[in-house]
């Protein structure tokens, strides 16, 4: 499929109506998802009827908005009143909520299309989309792969082309990490820069909504719509956002990119090369590039799996049978309490849910939950201390290539180091860009990562930008 | 008046015994398999995190949040509340316009 | 209670705040309405909701705080984690580490201090009704949750453990039920809940200053009930210590009807809440400018209106009177009564009539106005209604909602005895009695009260017993 950037400007114009655009889509689900299963659910009469309104506003000479007829994948963990939203999860498996995301609302009024919901790791827990109770994805660059987690079905979606853009969300890396595994642009705002209203949480203090896209233009398009405040979320930055995209184009002249060496020296030796290489692109490009350490994200995933799952812990208690989604009977409350949660959750989701809970019991909370946040201080700190000599930070996405479908499952450590590039944003809630940059040995996608001091998405999309002029022509991308 | 009663710090090895007790608290149930393999896995993780629980960051705040945020507050004005029977029309079982669940073992906590 | 022991006591009342909205959502705060036709996602716990903190709830807060002579401080607020059905996130948003307001007092009438530990906020849960059998929770069936009482704002205040009598505990929970009303908070009405007593029981020997093992008693509906349980269970304490056994620290149930206490926890282990700080919550620390606010805009508490209907008073309250200013206070009567006297009538007159007659029909006294009010107790002082006229014409003006009181007194027959005719039924009283008449006038003085009910008796009640007793005395010389 073209550019967002490109239909949205056809669709405005009239040139093309957004119902073409949407069976265009459409057709693309209905060839390929049967194979990747990136879709779980695809709602094709409520998008036709999206597009039929986009066209009747811009028939009436009304504006349709920047995203007029853009079809775009939601992860499955943003609520869609009245469509089904599992979460990856058989413990809400058939679920229909009665409201709507705030980002989907920011969607319907920019004119995009809602094609259908995407496949991801149960509540946002995993790096390879394999801990989804409906299957899992496949990588369109390769299907015996994974795409990686958790937003692996948005990252698929957008890189087979089925859409041109896709949203996810990031705790520990789940928009980025499977957009370098698919060869995608995939963004994390800064924390609070997009409302969490909607967004079924996995952890609280890290979960960030983002945008999914195939060139940086149109993540920055995207990012401008969803950015702003929202009264019906505490967390959200009450300051006006500074839009990206009238600015993506002004390159990386005299910006002090600093290349993090604690972000490249642990990777495989293929991903650190196309990272060196993106490098010497913006020395090249004019930016001023120096290497740079931060030691102190070594302790980022130890704090992350001991937070994430803390605060996961807590929010997945809600799923108890009783109000919403699965139920398994029981003698007492008490009970159906334990065999709804026994059956409607997967191994991934149980092994934080103990982690986290132990995470907080009496006697550990000081040593393990109070120490983690300790540790988060300690990386903001040095975040900080960075962003006085640099402006922007420069590293990998994720340590390898995609890996085997099945290779890691019986690993969760394995796993777990998957993120240890991506967390320490997380931790500190600054933002942060994967851009596609040629390919490992095995030919395989490579992305690489870039990250500003928080509200700095401008700065972050403008390096992005030259990163991605500059990545090496990839065969099928 | 906190529960945060602390423990010697340093390494603390995660019992089968701790597996089975933050799986009741969690309202989960564990097959005897399960035990061995979660207490196995979560171990390998804690011990993981034995670096992190070592440090001295005595003179470091824990930061719940990345965001310097306070004070945020909403006006005391009704907004319209869901329509009940699409809100009920989910539930796993209804008696009465009310959610309806097996009988409750004890008091509140 | 045997003089070898003492009774410790501690109270924790809840509070439902006065607000039209609950604490984190925009749902009604109303009791009584069709079950669950005040939800929303939020106060659901649907998967996706997010907390927004009600203004106006922390202005009740903090008006409570003040009045308690608390230090308003920055707090944060908490997850308390635990299980159950009417709880619709199995978390409650409470203030664990960081509580609103600390370190206050409440004065009983009488003088004596208790502590007020904290008074922090929290929300309330939903509502359960236990179905089958007796409706009580252990012989249910099973229970039905309706939620509109879910996310209602609590302040929870805890006092110290200063309580030492029955009647101070009782003093405690009154004085704090006018406290809560005066400062607008609560409409203080423990029958529909909006005020919860908890005791927290403990005994030790006499003389000793160790604490004993405390038992929390739930289920204290009125001031009675509380009075019956706390003596109930210290009685319970003591013969446990007294024959050699020990106290366990556990939470009992009041049973009213069979009037004693029962343990409800079953041998589970204690609760682990797994506190931590709420993530989806940014601090509140109140600016000066909005304490100086609360504490500028407080009206008079109970104990200053006590002490302005005392000074109104000749001289010192008697202990009658003291009683009736209390009640007079508890009632909200206490302005009729100064407006009266400040149109003329005898204050302790107003006082009397207010705290007896007009008690009896509180709704009706809180309308009836001032000026009606004056002009029959000048009717009562002056002499041309007697005492009991006076009461049966106040009692008629307050079921009619008002009236003239001279027009009342008429209707009801109840003119003013003549002087002539008082003199002539003096004279047939003497006549009838002339036996007792000479043992009077002689000295037996105790024959004035039967000669002032002859006299009452034959006038229908319609002599004035001051002016019969004057016209006797004259009469003997």
């Amino acid at each position: 499929m073209s550019t967002a950037l490109a239909l949205a400007a056809e669709v405005r114009s009239g040139r093309r109506s957004a119902r073409e655009v949407v069976e265009e889509s459409l057709a693309a689900v209905a060839a390929g998802n049967g194979e990747l299963n990136a879709f779980l659910t695809v709602v094709g009469d409520e998008a036709r009827a999206q597009a039929n309104a986009v066209d009747a506003a811009v028939a009436a000479g009304r504006d349709p908005g920047p995203l007029a007829g853009v079809p775009v994948a939601l992860k499955d963990n943003l609520c869609t009143r009245g469509s089904v939203t599992t979460c990856g999860s058989r413990i809400l498996e058939g679920w229909r909520p009665p409201y709507d995301a705030t980002v989907v609302e920011s969607l319907r009024a920019a004119g995009a299309i809602t094609i259908g919901k995407t496949n991801m790791d149960e509540f946002a827990m995993g790096s390879s989309t394999e801990n989804s109770a409906f299957g899992p994805t496949r990588n369109p660059r390769h299907t015996g792969k994974v795409p990686g987690g958790s937003s692996g079905g948005s990252a698929a979606a957008v890189a087979a082309g089925f859409t041109p853009l896709g949203l996810g969300s990031d705790t520990g890396g789940s928009i980025r990490q499977p957009a370098a595994l698919c060869g995608v642009v995939g963004m994390k705002p800064t924390y609070g820069r997009v409302s969490r209203y909607g967004l079924v949480a996995f952890a609280s203090s890290l979960d960030q909504i983002g945008p999914f896209a195939t060139t940086v233009e149109d993540a920055a398009l995207l990012y401008d719509v969803l950015a702003g405040h929202d009264p019906l979320d505490s967390t959200s930055l009450p300051s006006v956002p500074e839009p990206t995209l009238a600015s993506v184009h002004d390159g990386s002249e005299g910006i002090r990119v600093g290349l993090c060496r604690d972000l490249v020296d642990g990777c495989s030796p293929d991903v650190a090369a196309r990272v060196h290489e993106a490098a010497d692109a913006l020395a090249g490009a004019g930016a001023k590039v120096e290497e740079i350490s931060v030691p102190e994200f070594a302790y980022g995933l130890s704090a992350y799996y001991l937070i994430a799952p803390a605060e996961a812990s807590s929010n997945l208690a809600r799923y108890d049978g009783v109000r919403y989604g699965l139920r398994v009977d029981g003698e007492d409350a008490a009970a159906m309490n334990t065999a709804t949660r026994t059956a409607g959750f997967g191994a991934e989701v149980k092994r934080r849910v103990m982690l986290g809970t132990y995470a907080l019991s009496a006697g550990y909370y000081d040593a393990y939950y109070a120490q983690a946040q300790r540790v988060r201080t300690l990386v903001m700190q040095a975040f900080d201390r960075a962003y006085e000599s640099v402006d922007v930070l420069l590293g990998a996405t994720a340590p390898t290539t995609a890996f085997d479908l099945g290779a890691k499952v019986d690993d969760p450590m394995a796993m777990y180091m998957n993120d240890v590039c991506t967390i320490p944003s997380n931790l500190s809630g600054h933002p942060a860009i994967s851009v596609p940059f040629g390919t490992g040995d095995d030919g395989l996608p490579v992305g690489v990562q870039v990250m500003a001091p928080a509200l700095g998405e401008a700065i972050l999309f403008r390096l992005a930008r030259v990163v991605e002029a500059h990545a090496p022509q990839v065969a099928g991308s | 008046m906190s529960d945060h009663e602390e423990r010697a710090p340093g390494r603390v090895t995660l019992s089968r015994e701790d597996v089975i007790h933050v799986a009741r608290l969690a309202r989960l149930d564990l097959r005897e398999d399960e035990v061995e393999l979660f207490t196995a896995q979560l171990r390998t993780v804690l011990d993981h995190a034995a670096d992190v629980a070592a440090l001295d960051l005595a003179h470091l705040e824990p930061s719940s949040h990345p965001i310097a945020l306070q004070n945020v507050l909403r006006p005391d004005e009704p907004r319209e509340s869901l329509d009940r029977g699409e809100v009920l029309a989910v539930a796993p079982e209804v008696e009465d316009h009310q959610f309806r669940v097996p009988r409750i073992g004890g008091e509140a906590p | 209670m045997s003089a070898d022991w003492e009774m410790v006591i501690g109270l924790e009342v809840h509070c439902e705040l006065a607000t039209a909205t609950k604490l984190f959502c925009g749902c009604r705060n109303s009791f009584g309405d069709e079950p669950n036709v005040n939800i929303c996602p939020v106060c659901l716990g649907l998967p996706g909701s997010l907390p927004v903190l009600n203004e106006q709830a922390v202005e009740l807060a903090m008006r409570i705080g003040d009045a308690l002579h608390c230090e308003i401080r920055p707090s944060e607020f908490a997850r308390k984690n635990y299980f159950y059905p009417d709880q619709a996130k199995d978390y409650q948003i409470s203030q664990y580490d960081r509580p609103l307001n600390t370190g206050g007092w409440l004065e009983l009438p009488d003088g004596f201090r208790v502590g007020v530990t904290r008074a922090h906020m929290e929300e309330d849960t939903g509502k359960l009704t236990h179905v089958g059998a007796s409706g009580r929770i252990n012989a249910a069936l099973h229970a039905l949750v309706d939620y509109n009482r879910s996310g209602v704002p609590l302040v929870e205040i805890v006092s110290e453990p200063d309580i030492r009598t029955v009647a101070h505990a009782r003093a405690y929970a009154s004085e704090l039920r006018g406290i809560l009303v005066a400062t607008g908070a609560s409409d203080g009405r423990m029958e529909e809940g909006s005020m919860r007593v908890d005791a927290n029981v403990s005994v030790r020997p006499a003389g000793t200053s160790a604490f004993g093992t405390r038992c929390e008693i739930k289920n204290l509906n009125s001031l009675r009930s509380l009075g019956r349980a706390m003596e109930y269970e210290a009685a319970r304490q003591i013969a446990l210590l007294e024959s050699g056994g020990s106290v366990d620290q556990q939470t009992r149930h009041w049973d009213e009807s069979a009037g004693r206490t029962e343990s409800m926890r079953s041998k589970e282990e204690a609760n682990d809440y797994r506190y931590f700080p709420e993530p989806d919550l940014v601090p509140l620390a109140p600016d000066a400018a909005w304490r100086e606010r609360v504490r500028a805009g407080m009206g008079p508490m109970p104990s200053d209106r006590r002490a302005q209907l005392a000074a109104a008073l000749d001289g010192a309250p008697t202990d009658a009177e003291a009683d009736q200013i209390k009640a007079v206070v508890d009632l909200g009567l206490d302005g009729l009564v100064r407006a009266a006297a400040e149109a003329g009538a005898p204050t302790s007159l107003a006082l009397a009539r207010a705290a007896n007659e007009v008690a009896a029909q509180s709704e009706a006294g809180l309308s009836l106005s001032a000026t009606t009010f004056a002009a029959l107790l000048a009717m009562e002082s002056g002499g041309q209604l007697s005492a009991t006229q006076s009461k049966a014409v106040l009692g008629a003006l307050l079921e009619r909602g008002g009236g003239d009181p001279a027009a009342m007194a008429k209707e009801m027959g109840f003119e003013a005895l003549g002087a002539d005719t008082l003199s002539a039924v003096v004279d047939e009283v003497i006549s009838a009695h002339p036996g007792e008449w000479e043992r009077f006038v002689s000295g037996e003085d105790k024959l004035m009260g039967m000669f002032t009910g002859e006299v009452m008796k034959a006038t229908s009640g319609k002599a004035n017993g001051k002016e019969v007793a004057a016209e006797l005395r004259r009469r003997r010389g």
